[in-house]
């Protein structure tokens, strides 16, 4: 949390600050103890290391113009070969470039997606588990409706309502995923809150917003992370859909937009399936990928899941 | 058989109870189903309320959405903003809409001019059919494969199980519509072309032709549905049997003498499937994702495709139609499972 300002206050003797440190390393190096013994996990995040490389190296490995139509290498619909190892596109652009570029925007609006939905979700459900009485009942309610909804039917008219963006989608599937979170941090957060340490912090004068901030957010971090991994592979999934539907950006190639475009461009009609099936293999690995690592995470936090081994 | 005597003799004591207890229970279950459809009440409103917001107060301007781009004559958006009511305060706007809306009225759809509920029942029957099949077929499925997970869990059956089905949970339902019309309609290598690639009728047919003509561009939306849908059920059905694994009646039924499958298929599944069955409902909302996207890919003249076609306009109306009826029928579909729930298990709402 604040590590560049302790370093030098902790370096004497070993003050409450360095301590905490202490404890979260070991805390951490448990963890990863723990983790290591999934297989399922381990594969899960050597394909989410693979994937990361591949989209950060994007400009070095496959250069920066591959989606320009007036520049495109090849002919239309060319089928796999030495030089376009994927085929071309409708328009002659070499698909590898686009599918490479194209894992940029997925994983960035799946990341920032899953961030917004967990933020909204813990913030909900923190406070409804805290403050109890009328407030959490409406909360609840609130969550409730929205678990029930068809989200993905919220979040496609969302984002034809507003502007098309990226922005947008982001926004679009972050405030209709939030309340499986909601629910899982409220219940945990009552669990927390019934500990007696709570009332002793509460017995020395702590606050709402001290209770809940020191106390209560350390206790549901764990559960925090592991559904923010769950969530970064539902919201890959809900931007190709999107995307797909055609309510995405359609200046911005992600998968679901490539998938799109082949569609548009007869490849289903014609056979191409050089134009489809690699989009869609990269969307269902990386979801898997997430999923394995979150359910992993949710194993090692929780040994009485016995799940993901 | 000796404790016949006494049992009978009790009954005969407990007789004049029994109908008061019954008539308990009987104004439990009325006052558990009338806060379950108040509920459900206030949830359609709510339904309602978003509609509104979405769809006039986040655009701006809708008629400048819908027309997006197009070149538009003053005189025709003054006319759209007439018929659209949109030159009215907007309260008045809200309880126009309201009161349409409860009356059955939602606007009349930009692209087809054709009132949108016309549009919804038209297409309503052809999802039914798609759905009605898919959800029978992925609810069977994922209870026999997630129950016999269970029965043998951490064997080789249940690992390859869940790993396919977690594995197909992953695949976004569209690009595998896409891949099945490639392989099974389009025809690749040694496979011909064995289904339509889209639509629900080839035109022409009559009778019993007919029906079979449905049935086979019915197979591949089915089969798509069913392969991204069944995975929650089984996983759901897995670890509901997974919970009702250490139970003493299990022992009890085992000590008896039963076959492993006797216990299995009469003490333990019917117990775990009264969780299965209320997440079955519970994810609806997804199915209804599934269906959007089937529907789009194999071009099925259902909600979903229609859904689809007003997307791409956009034509407001019609998506604002749809997204009540979606929301609608999830939110009665759920209610009707919670009033059957405690009908089947008796712990629930006494």
């Amino acid at each position: 949390m604040t590590t560049g300002t302790t370093t030098k206050t902790g370096a004497g003797a070993a003050g409450p600050r360095a301590l905490a440190r202490q404890r979260r390393r070991q805390s951490a190096v448990r963890f990863w103890k723990r983790y290591r013994t999934h297989r399922a996990g381990l594969v899960g995040l050597v394909g989410l290391a693979l994937f990361a490389l591949v989209a950060l190296t994007a400009p070095l490995t496959v250069g920066t113009d591959v989606s320009s139509v007036t520049g495109a290498p090849g002919r239309p619909m060319e089928s796999p070969s030495a030089e376009f190892w994927l085929g071309t596109d409708r328009f002659g652009r070499d698909l590898l470039g686009l599918l490479v570029w194209g894992s940029r925007v997925s994983l960035l609006v799946g990341l920032l997606a899953a961030a917004l939905s967990v933020a909204i979700g813990t913030t909900v459900g923190v406070t409804a588990g805290h403050f109890k009485g009328a407030y959490a009942t409406v909360l609840m309610r609130i969550t409730d409706w929205f678990l029930v909804m068809p989200t993905l039917v919220l979040a496609i008219a969302l984002a034809t309502v507003l502007p098309r963006s990226l922005g947008t989608v982001v926004l679009a599937i972050g405030v209709t995923s939030w309340p499986t979170t909601a629910r899982l941090v409220r219940a945990q957060t009552l669990a927390v809150e019934s500990r007696p340490y709570i009332e002793r912090a509460k017995a020395l004068g702590g606050g709402h917003w001290h209770v809940m901030s020191r106390h209560v957010l350390p206790n549901v971090m764990p559960l925090v992370l592991a559904q923010t991994t769950l969530m970064i592979s539902s919201s890959v999934l809900a931007e190709a859909t999107l995307a797909f539907l055609g309510v995405s950006d359609p200046t911005v190639l992600s998968w679901g937009g490539l998938l799109q475009d082949a569609r548009e461009a007869g490849a289903v009609s014609s056979g191409n399936w050089w134009y489809l099936v690699p989009p869609g293999i990269a969307i269902a690995v990386v979801a898997l990928a997430f999923t394995l690592c979150g359910r992993a995470v949710e194993s090692v936090l929780n040994p009485r899941l016995g799940v993901g081994r | 058989m000796t404790a016949d005597a006494p049992s009978a003799s009790n009954v005969k004591a407990a007789a004049p109870v029994v109908p008061a207890q019954r008539a308990r229970t009987a104004t439990r279950y009325l006052r558990y189903g009338a806060g379950k459809v108040a509920g459900a009440a206030v949830s359609l409103l709510a339904v309602l309320v978003t509609g509104f917001f979405l769809f006039r107060l986040i655009p701006g301007d809708p008629v400048k959405t819908m027309t997006g781009g197009r070149p538009i004559s003053a005189e025709q958006l003054a006319a759209y903003r007439e018929e659209f009511g949109l030159d009215l305060p907007l309260w008045q706007q809200f309880t126009d809409y309201c009161g349409k809306a409860l009356t059955g009225d939602l606007g009349t759809s930009y692209q087809f001019r054709a009132p949108v509920v016309d549009k919804i029942s038209e297409a309503l029957p052809n999802t039914l059919l798609l759905t009605g099949t898919a959800f029978v077929l992925y609810t069977l499925l994922g209870i026999v494969l997630g129950t016999r997970s269970a029965w043998r869990h951490g064997g080789l059956g249940d690992r390859l199980n869940t790993g396919l089905a977690l594995t197909l949970y992953s695949i976004p339902s569209f690009w595998l519509g896409l891949l099945l019309i490639i392989v099974f309609s389009v025809g690749m290598g040694p496979i011909p072309g064995l289904f339509p690639t889209g639509g629900m009728e080839s035109g022409g047919e009559e009778g019993f032709a007919y029906v079979l003509d449905v049935a086979h561009h019915l197979v591949l939306p089915v089969v798509t549905l069913v392969a991204v849908e069944y995975g929650q059920t089984l996983l759901v059905a897995r670890s509901a049997l997974l919970d009702e694994m250490g139970s003493d009646y299990l022992t009890t039924a085992r000590a008896k003498g039963l076959r492993d499958d006797l216990v299995r298929r009469r003490h333990a599944v019917p117990n775990a499937l009264l969780p299965t069955v209320t997440l079955v409902f519970v994810n609806l909302g997804r199915t209804v994702a599934g269906v959007i996207l089937v529907e789009t890919v194999f071009s099925w003249p259902g909600l979903g495709g229609l859904f689809y076609q007003a997307l791409s306009v956009p034509d407001l109306p019609l998506v604002q139609g749809l997204f009540l009826f979606f929301a609608a029928a999830v939110i009665v579909m759920n209610t009707l499972a919670d009033l059957v729930y405690p009908l089947l298990d008796p712990r629930v709402g006494r």
